[in-house]
């Protein structure tokens, strides 16, 4: 029985790329989520996704390799926020709110429509904890930051069992070779490999 | 109730609870183990790398449970928190079959003669209980040799000048260096240091029935997967099981030991794999859940005649606490030094463990395990940013072109930093947890910057083109070098347990592990936690005079 379901979990749909990367990896994330849900994330409205997405994408930032958006952070962070992360989900859902806010209040947009000037200058100002207070309180606000640092490095160095690191981009960038095909390893090829 | 007495029963099939359980099983006797995790194989080795011992960012692979083993942690400002087993400042070591030999780096010192008496070598130290032990380097030298060629070390440390004399080598030659190895042996040379392969429980050649070393990057903190390494979970617990002597009790967590209406011990209380609680009556009870589980255990056994636990009459038990406080650089190099030749860690120096001007104690330093990709994030220098372009542009120069050296530095011991027994949270069988407080004593911090300083030194010469220092914090450390909780003494009033590790006061009950360390050496602990326990095993066995009636 408990290999029938890994084997289940192992397929995935073909990847179609159409509509950006976050798109593509919001709709894998969609034919997995069980339950009926028309959410493309488990946890993230699309709104909260788009957002995160842009912040880690600056955390990470695309050049000849691929950067936090296009490594599927999003999708290790949702992802987490269903597992051993569901205790950072009230933080998740307050963060992403006012970094929007604070967008909104500055620039008259969403985070994820800032220039990449505008974006890095707003979350210096959340990093050092100096968010106007009426938005967040401002302690919060940095410790929210340092968490999505720290996933968003996860998301993108880590395994890619753990939904993001796409294709082991990483990996490949830091010259590291994936995971040699050995022992068990037949049998739980890695979708890269 | 119900169950059959045995002559001894074991809590912890760790380091120390499973050479106990297999010695006195090959002796004749009835052994029950009690082990609160579950037996791993290599086939559970998941090359996980943000699930292991090492980097439990989702979680540890082979225990403690996030939600069933709590903690307490009271910070140095008196402010407390619970943490769960994968958090920082849990001090958390593997809970299963071999503990942490199930998934360790393996590295396998002897500690030198000086570290069994840094009292008479340094004197006393302000603000350190700082003792000599009661047995020597000279007691323990046999029992060292057997552990090496019992359970398997790999190695070369004849070019190590510095060790106390051993009668036999090792029985496994060392692994081949790695790039790392061959850059940094002639930069300690030229500085007129003593370079020489460590010794590790990992095979390098086929021995004990199992493979050597495949040489992957998933080595410290993750399952074997060809059981390479030499754990007491394939090597002395399946021998113990062997003489059919010994029954491994898995999912049994210890509740506590149990006293007769004299005082005298007469058994452990557990909660088995299904939550019900079970009393197993013994001769003898051997307590070896490693330096902050066994003394929370002696904390909870409390009865009319124990009021504040067993062998706590002086207040003893918990107190000492210590790691080892770890330090060391990192150095840039031109050129990529990375090969991807497990486990990474090959050469090491003891040119630093004592002797040191104006300190006390030191220790070795040795180049690092393989830094994962994950793991590489945190160790930038200070002057690149933490996040963003030039982050990332830091991680792809410098991953394959970094090596790091790091040692641990021995810890005066401090009588505040201690386990208790929380008054108030309880785990989840509603057991007190262990509360931890206290932080390490300024000279040990002193004692890792003057390592980083030497580690620094020594990667330079390398040719590293640019260094940054890993410097120590003061907080409490432990972790999976956890150590000193049951000090071992002839004093009563100052140790809790005799030379050989029985509890005073108690004919029948002992604590093996590393709790009865007095001091840590300067060296990873493993090897003397498993050389006490074929000591303190020959020393019951001696006095063993056949069970009583039950």
């Amino acid at each position: 029985m408990p290999l029938r379901v890994f084997v289940t979990n192992r397929s995935k749909p073909p990847r179609r790329k159409f509509l950006g990367l976050v798109v593509t990896a919001a709709a894998s994330a969609a034919t997995v989520s069980c339950g009926g849900s028309r959410r493309p994330w488990r946890f993230l409205s699309s709104d909260e996704a788009l957002t995160l997405s842009a912040v880690s994408e600056r955390i990470i930032p695309t050049d000849q390799y691929a950067g936090a958006a296009g490594a599927g952070v999003v999708a290790y962070i949702d992802r987490q926020l269903n597992g051993p992360y569901r205790r950072f989900r009230k933080i998740y859902r307050q963060g992403l709110m006012a970094i929007d806010s604070a967008s909104a209040a500055r620039f008259s947009r969403r985070f994820a429509e800032l220039t990449a000037e505008q974006a890095d200058q707003l979350l210096k100002e959340l990093e050092a904890g100096k968010l106007p207070p009426a938005i967040w309180d401002p302690a919060q606000a940095k410790s929210f930051f340092n968490l999505v640092v720290a996933h968003t490095m996860q998301g993108f160095y880590g395994d890619p069992r753990h939904g993001g690191n796409t294709d082991a981009v990483s990996w490949r960038m830091l010259g590291v070779p994936p995971l040699p095909l050995r022992g068990r390893w037949k049998y739980e090829r890695p979708p890269w490999a | 109730m119900g169950l059959r007495k045995v002559n001894a029963v074991v809590v912890g099939a760790g380091a120390g609870g499973g050479i106990v359980g297999k010695e006195l099983a090959q002796a004749g006797l009835s052994v029950v183990l009690l082990e609160r995790g579950k037996w791993y194989s290599a086939f559970d080795c998941r090359k996980d790398d943000l699930r292991n011992q090492r980097n439990s960012t989702l979680g540890n692979a082979f225990g403690p449970d996030d939600e069933r083993d709590p903690r307490v942690v009271v910070d140095p400002s008196g402010r407390e928190r619970i943490v769960r087993g994968s958090e920082g400042g849990y001090q958390n070591n593997a809970a299963c079959v071999g503990g942490g030999t199930f998934s360790y780096g393996a590295m396998a010192w002897r500690y030198m003669e000086q570290d069994f008496r840094m009292r008479s070598v340094y004197g006393a130290v302000a603000g350190s209980t700082l003792e000599d032990w009661p047995i020597s380097y000279d007691d323990l030298e046999p029992y060292y040799e057997k552990a090496e060629w019992e359970i398997g070390v790999s190695g070369d440390d004849t070019g190590n000048p510095f060790q106390s004399p051993r009668r036999k080598p090792l029985p496994m030659p060392p692994l081949a260096p790695t790039r790392e190895h061959l850059i940094l042996k002639p930069a300690a040379l030229r500085l007129g240091l003593h370079p020489f392969d460590i010794p590790m429980l990992r095979n390098s050649v086929p021995y004990g029935g199992r493979e050597p070393c495949m040489r992957c990057r998933w080595c410290v903190g993750f399952a074997c997967e060809v059981d390479a390494k030499c754990g007491t979970h394939n090597t002395v617990i399946p021998k113990a099981l062997a003489t059919r002597n010994c029954e491994l009790r898995t999912g049994a967590m210890a509740k506590e030991i149990l006293t007769d209406e004299r005082g005298r011990v007469t058994g452990v209380a557990y909660f088995d794999r299904d939550d019900r609680l079970q009393e197993q009556p013994a001769d003898l009870v051997i307590v070896s859940g490693g330096a902050i589980e066994s003394a929370r255990l002696l904390l909870n056994s409390k009865s009319r005649l124990h009021p504040n636990g067993l062998g706590n009459r002086y207040d003893l038990v918990g107190r000492n606490l210590q790691g080892h406080t770890y330090a060391g650089a990192n150095g840039l190099f031109e050129e990529a030094v990375y090969d991807d030749l497990g486990p990474g860690a090959s050469i090491a120096i003891c040119d630093y463990n004592h002797g040191n001007p104006g300190l006390v104690g030191g220790g070795l330093l040795a180049n690092e395990f393989i830094r994962l990709p994950y793991q590489f994030v945190g160790q930038a220098p200070n002057h690149v940013p933490r996040w963003g372009k030039a982050h990332k542009d830091f991680m792809r120069h410098a991953y394959r072109r970094s090596i790091a050296i790091r040692g641990p530095a021995q810890e005066m011991p401090v009588f505040d930093s201690r386990v208790q027994a929380d008054p108030a949270v309880k785990d989840y069988w509603d057991i007190p947890v262990a509360r931890l407080s206290g932080g390490r004593h300024p000279h040990s911090i002193e004692v890792g910057n003057f390592l980083a300083a030497k580690a620094e030194a020594w990667l330079k010469e390398a040719g590293a083109t640019y260094t940054w220092k890993s410097l120590p914090g003061p907080g409490l450390s432990a972790g999976q070098h956890q150590a000193g909780t049951c000090r071992m003494g002839k004093d009563p009033k100052i140790s809790v347990v005799d030379p050989y590790c029985r509890v005073h006061g108690h004919d029948n009950l002992y604590v093996v592990d590393g709790s009865v360390h007095v001091t840590n050496g300067g060296f990873n602990p493993v090897l003397t936690i498993m050389a006490i326990a074929y000591y303190a095993s020959a020393g019951l066995l001696r006095g063993w005079k056949g069970g009583g009636s039950s």
